[in-house]
């Protein structure tokens, strides 16, 4: 089933993207005085454009089959998987740091939340994740860069790391590049909080009014004990859906967010990719999207089979 | 009460950021002393702050001017141009124009090194030849080059090409960048490692290129004009402008360009003023009205005009860009020799406008403000690209002044490919407000010719004047510049008759730049054709270089 619907989805984005108007050469060509038809039709059977769309597709597949990506169409002409891969790293790690911010602060605040629920600290978190939500992001990482990059100078303002040739130790290195991630790290989590928190505080919620809680409690176990380790452990499960869906997520860097950070991640890549027309760099991030989405809705099915015993006898 | 709550944090957040912005002293390094008689001195750092990367550093293979500007530190041409414009030797010590045009011989300069030691010789400049012709090379520059019928090394320092016809483009076509045949020959150039590790003979060589982060270029000591005094060129990637911005303020960037309401409100405080000295020059590029000369109301050059007398330039001017331009008056940049300053201005003038609207049969006879003729309202709309606003606030102010003119004007905003594709290419448009950058050599065959009115061609108004035809063929055929003055002057005065375009004005560069650096000095030519004689006084270096 995976295979066919990997393939159907190649497909389905090599026809739109082919049917958007533009092509890659226009950067190159457009309104360019010094450019002339031959100079034109040069560059495009040089990108093998001038052949019709499905045999331009068979070629992009038949180069797929042996994972190769091709080169991209940008005047680089670079191979695209060494594009993506220069890439990858960062976007994954400020990926992966937000996601287990958001996991280790997100959590907590949806138990609280739902064993204390109608509380000052309950209508409190939820006002306060809701902001993290509804704020437009590049306004408030403007306004950080303002308060910590000039005003208090605490932090850089942009980039992954200075210049570069002023330290020399790895301590000084490492420290300056958790210095340059914790405003990227700490902004992109502040808008994922809301979904986990509100998520485990409904799950909790429900989990609490089940019979197997009564029992707990009817056994005289402590309150600590029946919401920690009956409770959460079901209240819980849920989650792992969510982190599977998060998989492909990780690659996905956002593009304003990368923008505004100077950040050379993979939303800068797709977005210039996408507005260039490189259509082989924009297949090769879709194909491992696709792949990464398919992959974590397996892991997703795997592990909660593992977790919930009763999927498993099912 | 959510919303209430939500309300006093929101308040709350804006309140620290406004507190610690005005608790705020200048806790500082002491301000810089601007004194000019420091001497030169070698060292320092340059850190140029960009929003775009480069994509390629082999210059043929590149069309972004990313790649152009720092190719043009680490590459040479032939020629080059000095800051008034003029056409001086780069890699060439001299060169000799045959009397019929024909023939043009570069002596080249002896002792030239590529930055891996091998020599420069006849043979490099004969093989970037080739390869810019070469059809296999997916270049977008190979125009110029293919009107030359034979190209020859005499000797080791001495190239000599030949043409079919005298063209007077070409010479300026020479400032080429050359690139290293001994590295290249006989290898696919789309995949040498020298678009991402370029070797050549400038002034700066290449050191290191990290994506989407940064470019360092060192000074190349042994450079045959002389040492660069700045050790370092490094060329940071910032892709979103506001952040360009904060890092100029945080002083981590040494350059950024201004927008004009950055130059005018943003950057006039005490504390910028002390670390950063504004330059302001004519850029190469005017913003234009064009009207599609397909359209049976725009056939009239009285209606054009009108619409020209409409138009109060000093008031786009002042309202869009802030002050920070001057009115244009034909295709070129008024600093320069082809400039013909001696042409109708077309000073705002609404009396002016209605009478020759009026001239040309345009009347307002049922009394509802717009003008009409046949029976048809006087309605056009203006296009232009999604993305540029300055473009789209000269659309907002045309509409009000031609309204008031009985014209009644939409406007429409379309995205680039959409705008090319389906309203230029296929001549669907009415008038358009878009821009042209100003070449240094005034030829401007390919936009104003009869011959270059097919689809994708850039005489996309399609303009027919046979005396212009003329005027441009003459132009590029001789290169005495008495001469080329005289046809291109001509080509002006006819252009400010005939209206094809009403030319809107040519906006000023706003480069800001660390105080620190010394010998910057604009000029026609804007202000980095002296680079490598900038520096930095001894005791004010920020970047102390192992």
């Amino acid at each position: 089933m995976v295979i066919p619907l990997f393939f159907g989805i190649t497909l389905v984005s090599f026809t739109v993207i082919h049917l958007a108007p533009g092509s890659p050469t226009d950067l190159q060509t457009q309104m360019n005085p010094k450019v002339s038809a031959e100079a034109i039709q040069r560059l495009r059977s040089f990108y093998g454009l001038d052949k019709p769309l499905h045999i331009q597709y068979l070629i992009w597949l038949k180069k797929l089959l042996k994972l190769d990506f091709g080169n991209s169409f940008s005047t680089d002409n670079r191979k695209v998987i060494d594009k993506i891969s220069e890439r990858i790293p960062i976007t994954i790690m400020i990926n992966i740091l937000s996601l287990l911010l958001i996991l280790i602060v997100a959590i907590p605040i949806g138990i609280l939340s739902a064993t204390h629920r109608n509380s000052l600290f309950d209508k409190l978190t939820t006002v306060f994740v809701f902001i993290g939500f509804a704020v437009p992001t590049f306004w408030l990482a403007l306004l950080c860069m303002i308060l910590f990059g000039i005003n208090l100078g605490w932090l850089p303002i942009s980039g992954i790391k200075s210049l570069g040739f002023e330290q020399t130790s790895f301590a000084a290195i490492a420290l300056d590049r958790v210095k340059h991630l914790i405003l990227p790290v700490l902004l992109s989590a502040f808008g994922g909080l809301a979904g986990f928190s509100r998520y485990t505080r409904s799950t909790m919620l429900e989990v609490i009014r089940q019979d197997y809680i009564k029992t707990a409690r009817a056994k005289g176990l402590p309150e600590q004990t029946v919401i920690y380790r009956h409770a959460l452990r079901n209240a819980l499960l849920p989650v792992i859906t969510i982190l599977g869906l998060s998989v492909p997520g990780l690659i996905g860097g956002s593009v304003i967010f990368e923008t505004i950070f100077a950040i050379p991640g993979m939303g800068q890549l797709f977005y210039g990719s996408v507005m260039a027309r490189d259509y082989p760099l924009i297949m090769g991030i879709l194909v491992i999207g696709a792949f990464l989405t398919l992959l974590g809705n397996i892991l997703a099915d795997i592990s909660y089979s593992l977790a919930d015993p009763r999927i498993r006898n099912i | 009460m959510h919303r209430q709550k939500l309300g006093i944090i929101t308040f709350l957040i804006f309140a620290v950021t406004i507190n610690v912005n005005c608790g705020r002293k200048d806790r500082e390094e002491t301000k810089t002393q601007l004194s000019e008689s420091s001497p030169p001195a070698y060292g320092d750092t340059f850190v140029d702050g960009s929003i775009g990367d480069a994509s390629n550093l082999i210059p043929i293979l590149a069309s972004d001017s990313a790649s152009h500007d720092i190719a043009s530190l680490i590459y040479n041409g032939l020629v080059k141009y000095d800051k008034d414009l003029n056409l001086v030797g780069d890699l060439a010590e001299s060169w000799q124009v045959s009397s019929d045009g024909l023939v043009i011989t570069f002596r080249l300069r002896k002792g030239v090194t590529w930055h891996d030691g091998k020599s420069l010789t006849a043979h490099d400049c004969l093989y970037t030849y080739q390869v810019i012709v070469d059809p296999k090379t997916p270049t977008a520059y190979s125009e110029d080059f293919r009107q030359v019928k034979k190209a020859e090394v005499i000797d080791d320092y001495t190239f000599q090409v030949t043409y079919g016809m005298p063209f007077a483009p070409a010479l300026a076509s020479w400032g080429m960048s050359m690139l290293p045949r001994h590295l290249l020959e006989g290898k696919d150039i789309t995949k040498s490692p020298l678009s991402r590790h370029p070797i050549g003979t400038g002034p700066y060589k290449f050191k290191e290129w990290v994506t989407g982060e940064k470019i360092l270029l060192e000074a190349n000591k042994e450079y045959f004009e002389g040492r660069p005094y700045l050790d370092r060129y490094i060329y940071r990637i910032i892709p979103d402008s506001a952040t360009l911005f904060l890092e100029f303020r945080a002083r981590s960037v040494d350059r950024i360009g201004l927008t004009p309401m950055q130059y005018v409100r943003q950057t006039e405080t005490r504390e910028i003023k002390a670390f950063f000295k504004k330059y302001r020059y004519v850029s190469f590029s005017y913003t234009y009205l064009g009207y599609n000369l397909l359209t049976p109301m725009f056939m009239d050059k009285r209606v054009r005009q009108a619409i020209s007398y409409a138009i109060d330039k000093q008031e786009l001017i002042d309202g869009v860009l802030l002050g920070t331009g001057r009115i244009a008056t034909g295709p070129y940049k008024p600093d320069t020799w082809q400039y013909n300053p001696n042409v109708n201005k077309y000073d705002y003038d609404p009396n002016k406008a209605k009478a020759l609207l009026s001239e040309a049969g345009w009347k307002d006879i049922n009394g509802d403000g717009i003008l009409e003729k046949g029976g048809k309202n006087f309605q056009f709309t203006i296009l232009t690209n999604q993305g540029n606003d300055v473009r789209q606030k000269c659309a907002e102010i045309i509409q009000r002044r031609l309204k008031e003119t009985g014209i009644d004007v939409k406007i429409r905003i379309v995205e680039w490919a959409t705008f090319i594709k389906e309203f230029i290419n296929k001549r669907t448009f009415e008038a358009v407000i878009l821009g042209w950058t100003i070449p240094q050599d005034p030829d401007l065959y390919d936009i104003w010719h009869s011959s270059k009115t097919k689809p994708d061609e850039l005489n996309f108004i399609t303009y027919k004047n046979t005396e212009v035809d003329e005027l441009l063929e003459k132009g590029r055929r001789t290169f005495k510049q008495e001469e080329r003055k005289r046809s291109y002057d001509r080509i002006q005065v006819i252009l400010s008759e005939e209206q094809p375009y009403t030319f809107l004005f040519v906006p000023d560069a706003l480069p800001i730049i660390h105080a620190r650096f010394r010998g910057i000095e604009p000029a026609p030519a804007g202000i980095n054709y002296n680079f490598i004689k900038w520096y930095v006084p001894k005791d004010e270096q920020k970047y102390i270089v192992p």
